[in-house]
């Protein structure tokens, strides 16, 4: 924790420096640790259930930890309801935890909540834009709150509209915006005093393709560009496999896994080779020929397809076409498949990732 | 934490020029209600009531005049007791988060909504004044006695906006505030001198109204507008109401805290 210490009085003196280079800042833009959170009977808030007691009680919250290295992008990704939501709310200083503590540009988050603030930008789940505003006045808005003034306003309002394709709609009320330029306003919005770190829940959720893949790039350009940390929690895995560049795994309350896509995957140890045999009769026999395989740990079968999980599939695919061929075995096509974050999500969690969604909408 | 009075101000200001007004500008409808409102109050009451100044003891004299002060008072205390659904609009969307997030103190966004309450009581109020003096009603107290009537009537708004403020953080919903409001401000209005003289009522409605900021509105109010205003009592009152009105300020504060569980 001494690193995050040294941090936290890096920036005590240079809050504006630091605003501007937040990438040169060592140790993590933001660091939890321990994180506990009950929600007592009535749920306040976008608190998420984690798990509901017979009391009443919903653990949200189960000695969770993680961090964050600057000018990166991070997913928390989890199901609906593992306590992603509840995490964002303590680090963006909406809730309290019970127990743990966390720092965000190295400020400690429970003990100068109103510093934190000034140098953060939250994207919650639902539009923070007031509707009866424009986008141009909700920007300027969140600029003059965060004492911006004059001619950088709105110099940099207008950077924001441009950037987040806005410029056309600047003078309208956000109430005839449609939800995808609603939620780059939010962006936009969250940006404004050009925050060291950028939090967003479930900013992709009711966008299309499009706008998804919009923002995503908008996002990673941030952080590749103005060094911006942004921490944003999904429960896309496919968004998360490809646009984050390290991946917490968050599941009832904790962090069960956490690290780059390719980390979490080669962990599991393990690929795929589906083998498409021209005979759905021939299943047992290729079963058979594949146990003897060396490199081979374990066959499934589904019609005339083997699973075959090996360690590395391209360097055991020699071996299991050569056994396959020497039983007499006939095969259509084979394919190297690499584990996905589904695998590695249902390896950690225990579950599929389907599964626990479903869960927690049951 | 670097919080001065100035930034205190300075930030009240931008919520409230920059958000409140300006939505308010955006919704003619919001406008139409809050002028007309009063008119209809002042018109209807003022034809309801027109014979009370002649039953005996209630000491004669123009009901219009009476009435003026008592409807600047209840339409500021009914307005007022509206303001905590922008609160509970702002966090059914993602408003209060918004403004939660930013680095804005609790406090100011308490104090933004009680600016632009002032605001639109003083209108409101001037309004209310004007239409009365239009049918009838005399101010020999003059222009420093229709101040005075129009600073207690935004004293008594800003303490019930502050209180409407609370019960919206801590119920979170419309239904709850909207039962809450009527059920305590009718009996509020009419357990004062606001309509009609406390000489006329039940014993235990005049013991009450003592203690009732409405009544405290009401009096000084009329007081100020009088011939000869009694200042001391006028100020006395004006103490109370500013006392009540730090008091829920302060309770809607604290409910900021009590609902970010």
């Amino acid at each position: 924790m001494s690193e995050v210490a040294m941090t936290g009085a890096a920036v005590t003196g240079t809050a504006t420096a630091e605003l501007a280079a937040p990438g040169t800042v060592p140790g993590a833009a933001v660091a939890a640790e321990g994180l506990r959170k009950v929600y007592q009977g009535r749920r306040g808030g976008a608190g998420k259930a984690g798990g509901l007691g017979k009391a009443g009680e919903v653990r949200a919250l189960d000695g969770l930890s993680f961090s964050v290295g600057a000018g990166t992008v991070f997913a928390l990704l989890g199901p609906n309801g593992a306590g992603k939501t509840t995490t964002v709310r303590i680090l963006t200083t909406l809730t309290r935890p019970d127990a743990g503590r966390a720092t965000v540009a190295g400020i400690d988050v429970l003990r100068q909540p109103g510093r934190v603030r000034s140098v953060i930008g939250a994207v919650g789940q639902r539009s923070g834009a007031v509707s009866d505003l424009t986008g141009y006045e909700n920007l300027v808005l969140q600029g003059k709150i965060n004492r911006m003034r004059g001619k950088d306003l709105r110099r940099r309002v207008d950077e924001l509209l441009e950037q987040f394709g806005l410029t056309e709609a600047a003078r309208r009320q956000v109430r005839t915006y449609s939800g995808g330029m609603r939620r780059r306003l939010d962006v936009a919005t969250a940006l404004v005093h050009s925050p060291a770190v950028l939090f967003l829940d479930e900013p992709t959720t009711g966008l299309d393709p499009e706008g998804r893949s919009e923002l995503w790039a908008v996002l990673t350009g941030l952080a590749a560009d103005a060094g911006t940390t942004i921490l944003v929690t999904t429960h896309y895995l496919e968004e998360a496999d490809q646009f984050a560049a390290r991946i917490a795994i968050v599941d009832r309350g904790r962090i069960v896994a956490q690290g780059t896509s390719d980390q979490l995957k080669a962990e599991l140890q393990g690929d795929s080779v589906l083998l498409e045999l021209g005979d759905a009769g021939q299943v047992l026999q290729a079963d058979a020929a594949l146990a003897r395989v060396a490199q081979v740990r374990h066959v499934t079968a589904n019609g005339a397809v083997l699973r075959a999980r090996v360690a590395d599939g391209p360097r055991a695919l020699p071996a299991v076409l050569a056994g396959l061929e020497a039983a007499g075995v006939p095969v259509l096509s084979v394919t190297v498949a690499r584990p996905s974050l589904d695998d590695v999500y249902l390896h950690y969690a225990g579950r599929s990732f389907r599964q626990a969604e479903g869960i927690t909408v049951s | 934490m670097n919080f001065t009075v100035m930034n205190f101000a300075r930030q009240s200001w931008v919520l409230l020029t920059n958000r409140y007004l300006r939505q308010l500008y955006r919704q003619p409808a919001v406008i139409g209600i809050t002028l007309t409102q009063p008119v209809i109050w002042l018109l209807l009451f003022g034809a309801l009531f027109r014979n009370v100044a002649e039953i005996p003891g209630f000491g004669g004299g123009n009901y219009i005049t009476y009435l003026t002060p008592g409807v600047v008072i209840m339409t500021a205390l009914f307005s007022a007791s509206w303001t905590g659904m922008s609160y509970i609009e702002d966090m059914n969307s993602g408003v209060m988060d918004r403004f939660l997030t930013a680095p804005i103190p609790r406090s100011v966004l308490i104090s933004a909504t009680l600016a632009y309450q002032a605001v639109t009581t003083v209108v409101q109020s001037a309004i209310i004044i004007a239409i009365g003096w239009g049918t009838g009603a005399t101010f020999p107290g003059g222009a420093g006695g229709i101040a005075a009537l129009i600073g207690v009537s935004v004293l008594l708004a800003l303490a019930m906006a502050g209180l409407s403020n609370g019960l919206a953080l801590l119920s979170r919903q419309r239904e709850t505030l909207i039962a809450a409001s009527t059920t305590l401000v009718m009996p509020l209005t009419f357990l004062s001198g606001a309509f009609l003289s406390l000489r006329l009522v039940p014993g235990w409605i005049a013991a009450t109204a003592r203690y009732n900021p409405v009544n405290w509105a009401a009096s000084a109010g009329r007081e100020a507008i009088g011939a000869h205003p009694p200042w001391g009592t006028v100020g006395a009152y004006a103490g109370f109401l500013a006392v009540a009105l730090l008091v829920t300020a302060a309770i809607s504060t604290r409910a900021f805290r009590v609902a970010q569980r």
